[in-house]
This record gives C-alpha cells, sequence and structure tokens, in this order.
C-alpha cells in the first residue's frame, strides 16, 4: 500500500522549497508546496479506500531501526480507524491552510521559508499518526514540536516571537520527560515499544504500573496539548502567523496529545486512577481556560484558550471512557476551529494586522464572507442545536453525566462561557460601529475565501457526515453503550443558547454593560484578565530560581569555577613546573653532568631503599 | 694460592668511577673530561670483567668487547669534535663553551 509516501510527500515538499526556494517564483513554491500536500492526501485518501472496512489494523514494516539484545524496534507504519481519521483531519485540513496561506502570507517575507517549514510539519504530523510504536510516535511528536517551535518564532526579527517560540519549546520539554519516563517503563515492563504488542501485554500487568505508565504518558499529554499544568505556551504561540494558528495550534498538533491518549485506551482503562485524573485536568482546564478567554482583547488570545479549553473537553472525553467522543470532538474541533482562526486571519488581513477587538466593529458589511463563516464556526463551537460542535459536544457531556454528574455539570457551564466568548468576538469584530484605523478593510481573495467556505461546511454538517462514535465504535469494545438523554442535551444547548443571548445583549443591544460589569467587579476582572497570574507565578516559583540557579550553580560555580578551574589550574602549574625547571638548562655541561651523577646517586639510593623495604 | 678478594676488584672499580666523575665535573678541560668519561668507563669495564669472573659467565666479556668498541668509536668522533671547537673557539675551556644556554 505505500504508506510511506504519506509522509514523505510532504518532506519531499520541504526538501524541495528548503533547499531551492529562494530562487523558486511563489508559483512554483506553491505548486510544490501544496502539491505535495494534496498529493499526500489523494494517496491517504486512495490506501482507505484500498483497505475497505478496516477492521483489524494494516502494518507496513520497512526496516528494523534500532535492535539490543531481545529489544527491537521496527519502522513500522500502520493504519486502523482511529489513524484513519487523523490521516484525513491532517491531510484534508493541513491542504484547506495550505491553500489559504497562499493569500494570507502573499505579502510576507520569508514566503519559501514558510511553506517549507509548513510542509515539514506535515511530515512530522503523519509520521506521528501513521506511527506503529510509541518511539516512532515520539519521533514526530518531537518533529511537530521543532516546526511549532520554529512557526511561532516565523517573524524572528520581533522579540516577542521568539520568546513565545522558546516558552513552547521548553514548556513542551516537560511534557516530553514524562512521556520519555513513560517510554522507559514500557519497555522494561513490556519489553517492547509495539502497539500491538503492547496493548495485547497490557491487561496482563499490575495497576500500580499501568498507573504509573499513564500519568506519565499523561504529563506528555498535557505539555503537546496544552493542559494545566503546561498550558501557558499555547496563548503565547499566536505570535506565530494566523494559519500555523489555525493549523498547528488548533487543527493538527495540539490534538496530538487526545490521539495518543486514545491510542493508549487499554492501558488507561486497565489504570483508572489515571483516567479519573485525565478527566479532572481535562475539565478544570476547560473551564479555567474559557473563564479567562470571556476577557480577552486579542482575537487571536480569545481563540487561543478557547482551543485550550475544548482540548480540555476533548480530555474529559477519554477521560470519563467515551474514547471514540473525544475523537469525535477532536474532529469537529479541527474543523471549527480552524476555520475561527482562519476567519479571524482574515480580518486581521482586512485591517492590515490589527488584532485588538477594540478596535474592530461592524467588519461584516466589509467582509461579508468572512463574518458569515466565522458565524457558522461561531454557532458551531457555541454547541448551537443541530451543528456539529453540538453533536460532539453532547456526546462527550452525556458519557461525563454517566460518569460523575458534576463534570457534567461545570462541562454545561463552560459550554455556556464559551458561548458567550465567542459570540463576544464575533459581536465585537462585526456588529457596532467600526472603531479601528484602517480606512479600508478589504475582502479577502478567493483563494483565502474557499477554504473558508468548505471549513463553514464541515463546521455545520461534518458530525453528520463522518459519524465517529459509530466509526471507531469497535475500535472501543470495553466502552459501555450511553442512552442519549435529550433532558440533559436540551439544557447543554440551553447554555450555549443562553451564552450567545448574553453576548449579544451586552455587546450589541447594551453596549455599556460590559464596563459597567467590569468596574464594579474591577478585582476580579484585573485578576482574570491577567490570566489569574499565572504566568507570573510560574517565572517567580520555577523561571526564576532555575535561571539563578543556573547562574549561580552551574554557570559560575561549576562551569567557571570547577570545570575552568581544572583546565587553567593545569595550564599554569605546568606553566610554574617549566618555570621552575627553566634554571636546570644552564648551558653548562658541568652542571648537567652534576644533575647526572645526582641523579644516579638518588637512583641507587632508591633502589636500596626498595630492596630494603621487600626484603 | 689465595685468591684476591672480589671486593677489591669492586671497590678499585668504584674508586675509578668516582674518580671519572670527580674529574668529570669539576676540571675545566674538555680533554681532561673526556679522559675522565674513558675513566668511567674502563672502571665499568672492570666490574663487569669482575662479576663475569665471579659467575663465570661470558656475558660480561661480551659488555666489555661493545664497551671497547663503542668508546674507541667515542674517541675518534670526540677527539674531532674538540680539534674543531679549539679551532673555532680558540679555547678549551668548558665553562666558555656555552652558546645552547637561552
Amino acid at each position: 500500500m505505500q504508506l510511506w509516501l504519506i509522509p514523505i510527500l510532504p518532506l519531499a515538499g520541504f526538501t524541495i522549497n528548503g533547499l531551492f526556494g529562494r530562487r523558486f517564483p511563489k508559483a512554483v513554491i506553491n505548486l510544490v508546496a501544496i502539491g505535495s500536500v494534496v498529493l499526500s492526501f489523494a494517496w491517504a485518501l486512495k490506501t482507505l479506500l484500498a483497505l475497505g472496512t478496516l477492521n483489524t489494523a494494516y502494518t507496513e514494516h520497512y526496516f528494523t531501526w534500532i535492535q539490543s539484545g531481545t529489544f527491537t524496534v521496527g519502522c513500522d507504519m500502520s493504519i486502523d480507524r482511529l489513524t484513519a481519521i487523523m490521516l484525513m483531519i491532517v491531510t484534508g485540513i493541513g491542504s484547506l491552510i495550505h491553500i489559504y496561506s497562499i493569500g494570507y502570507m502573499a505579502h510576507e517575507g520569508g514566503y519559501y521559508r514558510f511553506f517549507a517549514y509548513l510542509n515539514l510539519f506535515m511530515f512530522f504530523m503523519l509520521t506521528l499518526v501513521l506511527a506503529a510504536n510509541y518511539l516512532l510516535l515520539f519521533v514526530g511528536w518531537e518533529g511537530v514540536g521543532l516546526c511549532s517551535y520554529l512557526l511561532i518564532g516565523f517573524y524572528f526579527d520581533k522579540k516577542f516571537a521568539t520568546d513565545a517560540g522558546n516558552k513552547a519549546f521548553i514548556v513542551n520539554r516537560i511534557g516530553d520527560f514524562g512521556f520519555s519516563l513513560a517510554m522507559f517503563l514500557i519497555v522494561r515492563q513490556f519489553g517492547t515499544l509495539d502497539f500491538g504488542t503492547v496493548f495485547s501485554k497490557a491487561p496482563g500487568a499490575s495497576e500500580a504500573t499501568l498507573t504509573t505508565i499513564g500519568l506519565l504518558l499523561l504529563l506528555g499529554a498535557t505539555g503537546k496539548s496544552a493542559q494545566i499544568p503546561l498550558y501557558t505556551w499555547l496563548p503565547d504561540a499566536m505570535a506565530g502567523p494566523t494559519p500555523v494558528s489555525a493549523l498547528i495550534h488548533a487543527a493538527t498538533m495540539v490534538t496530538a496529545g487526545v490521539y495518543m491518549t486514545a491510542r493508549s485506551w487499554v492501558i488507561f482503562t486497565h489504570a483508572p486512577v489515571a483516567m479519573d485524573t485525565i478527566a479532572v485536568i481535562g475539565i478544570a482546564t476547560a473551564f479555567f481556560a474559557a473563564t479567562i478567554g470571556l476577557v480577552q482583547n486579542d482575537i487571536k488570545k480569545v481563540f487561543a484558550y478557547s482551543t485550550i479549553s475544548q482540548l480540555g473537553y476533548m480530555f474529559v472525553g477519554v477521560g470519563v471512557g467515551a474514547f471514540s467522543a473525544g475523537i469525535y470532538h477532536l474532529m469537529t474541533h479541527a474543523f471549527f476551529k480552524a476555520l475561527l482562526f482562519l476567519g479571524s486571519g482574515s480580518v486581521i488581513h482586512a485591517l492590515s494586522g490589527e488584532q485588538d477587538m477594540r478596535h474592530m466593529g461592524g467588519l461584516r458589511k466589509n467582509i461579508p464572507w468572512t463574518c458569515w463563516t466565522m458565524f457558522c464556526a461561531s454557532l458551531a463551537i457555541a454547541g448551537f442545536p443541530f451543528t456539529s460542535g453540538f453533536l460532539s459536544k453532547d456526546a462527550i457531556l452525556l458519557a461525563a453525566n454517566h460518569h460523575a454528574p458534576w463534570i457534567y455539570w461545570i462541562g454545561v457551564i463552560t459550554a455556556g462561557m464559551t458561548a458567550f466568548y465567542v459570540f463576544r468576538a464575533f459581536f465585537l469584530t462585526f456588529f457596532g460601529d467600526y472603531r479601528g484605523h484602517e480606512h479600508h478593510p478589504h475582502e479577502a481573495p478567493p483563494v483565502m475565501l474557499a477554504p473558508l467556505v468548505i471549513l463553514a461546511i464541515l463546521s455545520l454538517a461534518g458530525g453528520y457526515l463522518f459519524k465517529i462514535p459509530e466509526f471507531l465504535g469497535e475500535l472501543f469494545p470495553t466502552v459501555k453503550e450511553i442512552p442519549e438523554d435529550f433532558g440533559l442535551m436540551a439544557i447543554a444547548s440551553a447554555a450555549g443558547l443562553f451564552g450567545i443571548f448574553l453576548a449579544w445583549l451586552m455587546y450589541v443591544a447594551k453596549p455599556a454593560i460590559p464596563d459597567t460589569i467590569a468596574s464594579s467587579l474591577r478585582g476580579l476582572y484585573t485578576f482574570v484578565y491577567n490570566k489569574y497570574f499565572v504566568d507570573e507565578v510560574y517565572d517567580a516559583t520555577i523561571v526564576k530560581p532555575v535561571i539563578g540557579g543556573s547562574r549561580l550553580l552551574l554557570w559560575r560555580g561549576i562551569d567557571a569555577g570547577i570545570i575552568d578551574g581544572i583546565v587553567n589550574g593545569v595550564g599554569s602549574r605546568a606553566r610554574g613546573v617549566g618555570e621552575a625547571l627553566r634554571r636546570l638548562q644552564s648551558g653548562n655541561s658541568r652542571s648537567y653532568a652534576t644533575w647526572v651523577a645526582f641523579g644516579a646517586v638518588l637512583a641507587i639510593v632508591a633502589l636500596g631503599v626498595a630492596e630494603g623495604l621487600t626484603r | 694460592m689465595t685468591q684476591v678478594p672480589i671486593s677489591w676488584f669492586l671497590t678499585l672499580s668504584a674508586v675509578l668511577f668516582v674518580l671519572g666523575v670527580a674529574g668529570f665535573i669539576f676540571r675545566r678541560s674538555i680533554i681532561t673530561m673526556f679522559m675522565s668519561v674513558e675513566l668511567m668507563l674502563n672502571a665499568v669495564n672492570l666490574s663487569f670483567i669482575t662479576f663475569s669472573y665471579q659467575l663465570k659467565q661470558v656475558h660480561g666479556h661480551l659488555f666489555v668487547f661493545f664497551v671497547m668498541v663503542v668508546a674507541a668509536a667515542e674517541a675518534a668522533v670526540g677527539l674531532a669534535i674538540i680539534v674543531d671547537v679549539f679551532k673555532n673557539r680558540g679555547t678549551l675551556n668548558i665553562d666558555e663553551v656555552n652558546t645552547m644556554k637561552n
């Protein structure tokens, strides 16, 4: 089936554009970059059609990568239904965002560099989802992290962008540390990293081991998928170009943690403590990120916190055992969040770089296509009845209620807040009076609008076109059937509708209300507006001590003191000895002779003493 | 007939060697130093012969012949060097032949 072609095509695009793109005209860069991704999509589609129902995983072995005693790691790729969904999301949405980027990046410097990085990202992301063992998955995992770093810091002449890139990379190291430990434990316990073997042996292992593995994997997932406590990098990652935010920081890379957790479902279902931890982290993240999203003014920051919050929902789904619901939400979220980001990119494009919603407003007349496609996405994320977001969010909330009702209720409140902040952003941007400085907001070119329209259709109808829970039902056989409950569905939808209504009331009907509330709750508002000062707390408790410790102990103490001290000490001691011995080289042969005689006497005495000692 | 004790030979050898060392160190004429070297070599030869005789082995004799050959060769080269030094410097005082210093 040549599965390897799927990731290799974007890699080829990266190589060609990366090496020669500087000399290519834009048309050739577009052809290479988009051609490779679209071909990859086509090949993935062809492969999936050829594989048919995919009731069992289809695996291809290419070569043995690592062999050490009985431990082997192969370069294996495999497709099952879960991979199939991820493949379609990554290559499909990836293609759309590549196409959109032609328009968005048209006036930016580093055009070939941008597309080369984007292609490289596609390669690593596809490696991640196709991998048939943890180590190959980890290669993709690290690779997407690298590309994320490169693309966040794409505007490398801006300090905040490079800082944001560093932050993303370093925070992810903490998660990867947990992932690495989990892999070591898996090797120790099962002697292999191969998914098939690990999962067939997992039920036999002790619960304590599986819980430890699960929690360590979860640490990795919280880093990559921006969950508490490692979520702080994602809002800063918005420093990258907007298509990057859409592709990497909304639709694909940040869902890798959810994918990995769902992939390891056998481990997690035998480790209930780890499962509960996932659910609690998920719901806590969903709630807190949503509260921060309520008060942000930067349009991309709103959607960044919204992404964190929605990823929290996915973790809730996975954590309460509704793996297919989690993946379902992963897919619908990829549709509507990619659309929200691309739409905000179109707004930013129209306003020549303005991101602050206080300087927008009334744009629905200037950029109607963007406005109404974003409206579709906003409806979907708000859980408006019968949109795709409604279906997937409901699947998660129902499963959560089945598991623990308190999670459901927090989820419902969060759903209300989600609807509020998304429509707050929507109304601030597109309704009311224009408050900006750019005089001629202009609609985006068709090459940017076409992906928006496709994604808008998918946001509304994607949940019906791709029935993930039914498709994945056989993959997760232990999951219990949860009965439909229209009462609970109605409550969740009502929360969403109430959020929309509140946003309309506060930002369209009575625009004075928000300021009144903000000033009457000054302390709370500042606290939330500054993101609960989590960044500051991390800075004071972790970053500062690490930097201080590195300076004092590692640099001044160990590096400058001990290591340099040893090296310089050896040098200066040799110089001192030479200085003393220099006096022997008098050029006077009789003094040489004296030294020889003296040395001979010394040798004889030493031999005599040694003889006496050994006797 | 009573034999001369071994220690006498060795004592003589040691005395000759020390004389050679003393001459090499304390005399200033290169010729004298050169002769002192010969004296040391022959002092060592005497010990070789002594031990060879006492241990009834021929190795010591062989060494002595080697030392003699080397000493002869060394005498030829050494005397040639001394003649050359004298031609160039006009002196045989070792303390004035110290240009290798620095």
